[in-house]
């Protein structure tokens, strides 16, 4: 155990500082899910030059192209939570397609996609869930079917984010109906505007519409715009899965928010007395920010078995669980620290952050539900973290 | 940077886990309760645990913190009776630093070799007094009561401390000084009531009273959580191979989600305070600025978590968990002594907040 950095550690730190105290009139705004206005573009196109976002992807696909160091990684993740903003877009294109590439893409399509993608030019959604396909993804139905040089697709996918905003989607879809359920899955891609392609926005609890159905009738898709072979798309998905989980899991996520809530307690006050002197809220403060302290220096651990390149156990198959889980938690102290005030939505004048507490406690909550139900996280940590006995499958 | 074990300290933790794999069963604990139980003692003192704080000078092996951790984590896990925490941890931080040269030179060296044993009794200073526990000096004696004193059976000199948080060394005189063990829940650890009638005393230093008591306390904290920690893992162990045992409705109780969700919960909660108490421990080691504030929050979590798989990993076994023929209640007990000991979860985080000037009314 030494947490001490080295020299040249301390140096990369104090240059990714300098850089960042240096842009702050540059932050972008967030931009809600939307396109991106250009001068969010802008900033990522200077992320991507800086080795900010890409870092490791190489110079012919468009990125940085440094040497895998992941405590210049933590550093970078570091100072931009400090900084108070994300370390550029977060979205699909950039957190899952970009990694599911470089793992499992031909040549061509690594050159062609990631450096627009990482520049933020080219957005994409995810077409995995399907109305019967949730949990038991490797169940869904939209199929593919080869006619001549193309894939011709038709069915459904549902929970697509950003959909209505997207140039590009991946998607999985059954090409081989009579394999076993999840060998007869592909990976492909396609432009939005193809024909046959109808997006519905899903309005959820919010009242916004986070998520789209997609309707796919006759949707032709050249056969070249495969990632991996046929029939291997679930091996392929699955390497996507594990970025998805980890972007939700961010530990540095949970105590900014945190940060906010301390904030939050210590400006509230009730017939005129600050609610940091509320015992009772204090207390649950202090239960969260035990538990978010955990999870940030879990984080420290888990980095430290990836340099070492232990293989991913338990203690990793844990974290999308138990951060979803905190966020949570602490949006609903939020709400219940404000009381009344804290039900108040979208508009008014005694509104507080903009509805923060209660859109993000929501929109949370689907969360938990979204990239593995936390239900589908306990199997996979129990009988794959604990090594308990698998449940007898039925359509195995 | 590397958050984690050393080398070196991975093989000191799996040494210790092996020694105490070998000495504790659990049909030894069922020999008795207190200091009359079996001890794994022996064994350490032969390992060179007692001296793992001490000085090199004083003939022990300078080690951290952190090691006292690792160490505090496998008793946990056997749940083996030892005196390790007011002997090995809480006398040694006292007299290191708020202890006379003459009082360092002979105790420290007689702590470290095993052939002196300590007792602290400390308890009120932290959590509080019950029951009208009080204890008053004057003219060099001690006159009073203090509960909850770890180890003071057969103990060589005790570490207590006053009404007005003066540190004392005693070297008790049973003329003086009346040791009545108070059964816990946890026939594993050794815990009495003190009552001194004006017993001679030596007042440790006044001007490192405050620093040493927050010292043993930040110390307590992390060590109490890392043995809820070593207990909580060994439950959730024995409940996962509990459940590949047990068979009904034709299968593996260990198949039904409704089991699985309780373990993997349990691992969910109990394995990110692994980190915590790592981070805690080296704080301590490190003087870092955030060092109080993370042993009061390894306390509480584990205080918390503790309890949650103590009963969770129980009801995995069904009614045989509850039986004394098992033998799980033994870390359900000992979990539960953790929780208390020094101050439950709801104390450490008003402590907690606190720190962060919260609750200043």
């Amino acid at each position: 155990m030494d947490l001490h950095f080295d020299e040249s550690y301390k140096r990369f730190r104090a240059q990714v500082r300098s850089f960042l105290d240096a842009h702050r009139a540059d932050f972008p705004k967030p931009h809600g899910g939307r396109r991106p206005p250009p001068e969010t573009l802008a900033w990522q196109r200077l992320l991507v030059e800086q080795g900010f976002v890409g870092r490791t992807v190489p110079t012919v696909y468009g990125g940085y192209g440094a040497q895998p160091d992941l405590l210049q990684s933590l550093i970078i993740a570091e100072e931009f939570t400090r900084a108070g903003i994300t370390q550029g877009l977060t979205n699909q294109g950039v957190g899952m397609l970009v990694p599911t590439l470089l793992e499992a893409g031909s040549e061509e399509q690594k050159r062609r996609w990631i450096g627009p993608t990482l520049r933020g030019e080219i957005l994409w959604c995810q077409g995995y869930s399907e109305p019967d396909a949730g949990s038991d993804l490797a169940s869904l139905r939209t199929s593919a079917i080869e006619d001549r040089a193309d894939f011709v697709i038709n069915g459904q996918k549902i929970w697509t984010s950003g959909a209505q905003f997207a140039d590009m989607m991946f998607c999985l879809v059954r090409t081989e109906p009579d394999a076993p359920k999840h060998l007869g899955i592909s990976y492909l891609y396609f432009d939005m505007a193809t024909p046959g392609i109808e997006v519905r926005p899903l309005t959820t609890m919010t009242g916004e519409a986070e998520f789209n159905e997609v309707f796919f009738t006759d949707v032709r898709v050249p056969r070249s715009q495969i990632v991996g072979e046929r029939g291997q798309g679930w091996r392929v998905a699955n390497a996507t899965l594990k970025h998805e989980r980890g972007m939700l899991g961010d530990p540095n996520a949970a105590l900014a928010r945190l940060g906010r809530l301390t904030s939050l307690l210590g400006s509230e006050t009730r017939d005129g007395l600050p609610l940091s002197d509320d015992p009772l809220l204090v207390d649950r403060l202090m239960q969260l920010q035990g538990q978010a302290l955990a999870l940030k220096y879990h984080g420290e651990r888990l980095l430290t078995e990836q340099v070492h390149g232990d293989p991913p156990g338990l203690a990793a198959m844990i974290v999308k669980l138990r951060a979803t889980e905190l966020n949570h938690e602490i949006q609903a102290l939020g709400i219940d620290s404000l009381g009344e005030i804290g039900s108040l939505y979208e508009d008014g004048a005694h509104l507080r952050d903009a509805s923060h507490w209660q859109e993000r406690y929501m929109i949370d909550l689907g969360l938990i539900i979204g990239g593995g139900t936390a239900q589908i996280q306990k199997n996979i940590i129990a009988e794959r973290g604990l090594g308990m006995p698998r449940e007898p499958k039925l359509d195995r | 940077m590397e958050f984690g074990l050393s080398t070196e300290q991975a093989q000191l933790q799996d040494a210790v886990d092996a020694m105490l794999g070998r000495v504790c069963a659990v049909d030894r604990l069922r020999s008795g309760r207190g200091s009359s139980n079996f001890s794994a003692w022996a064994s350490l003192v032969e390992a060179g645990v007692p001296g793992l704080l001490i000085g090199e000078e004083n003939g022990g092996l300078g080690l951290g913190l952190f090691e006292a951790a690792l160490i505090a984590e496998k008793l946990g896990k056997h749940v083996a009776p030892s005196p390790f925490l007011s002997n090995c941890v809480l006398a040694p931080i006292a007299l290191r630093i708020a202890g006379a040269a003459e009082q360092r030179r002979r105790w420290l060296t007689a702590l470290a070799s095993g052939e002196a044993r300590a007792g602290v009794a400390i308890t009120e200073w932290v959590s509080g007094a019950r029951d009208g526990a009080s204890l008053a000096a004057a003219d060099g004696r001690l006159t009073g009561s203090r509960l909850f004193a770890l180890d003071a059976e057969g103990a060589d000199i005790l570490i207590t401390v006053d009404n007005e948080g003066q540190l004392y060394l005693v070297e008790p005189d049973p003329a003086f000084v009346t040791v009545t063990p108070m059964p816990t829940i946890d026939i594993t650890r050794n815990v009495s009531e003190l009552r001194f009638d004006r017993a001679p005393a030596q007042a440790l230093d006044a001007s490192a009273n405050g620093a040493a008591l927050a010292a043993m306390r930040d110390a307590a904290w992390v060590m109490l959580a890392a043995d809820a920690l070593g207990a909580g893992w060994s439950m959730i162990d024995q409940a996962v191979a509990y459940s590949h045992q047990r068979r009904q409705f034709g299968r593996a109780i260990g198949t039904f989600q409704a089991v699985k969700h309780m373990c993997a919960t349990m691992a969910a909660e109990l394995e990110p305070a692994r980190a915590l108490i790592w981070y805690a421990a080296y704080a301590q080691d490190e003087k870092l600025a955030d060092a109080p504030l993370v042993a009061a929050h390894a306390k509480a979590l584990l205080g918390e978590v503790g309890r949650f798989v103590a009963r969770t990993a129980t009801e995995v076994h069904g009614g045989i968990g509850i039986t004394d023929l098992l033998g799980l209640h033994y870390w359900f007990k000992r979990i539960g002594l953790d929780r208390q000991l020094f101050g439950g979860p709801e104390l450490a985080r008003r402590h907690a907040a606190r720190l962060q000037g919260l609750l200043a009314a």
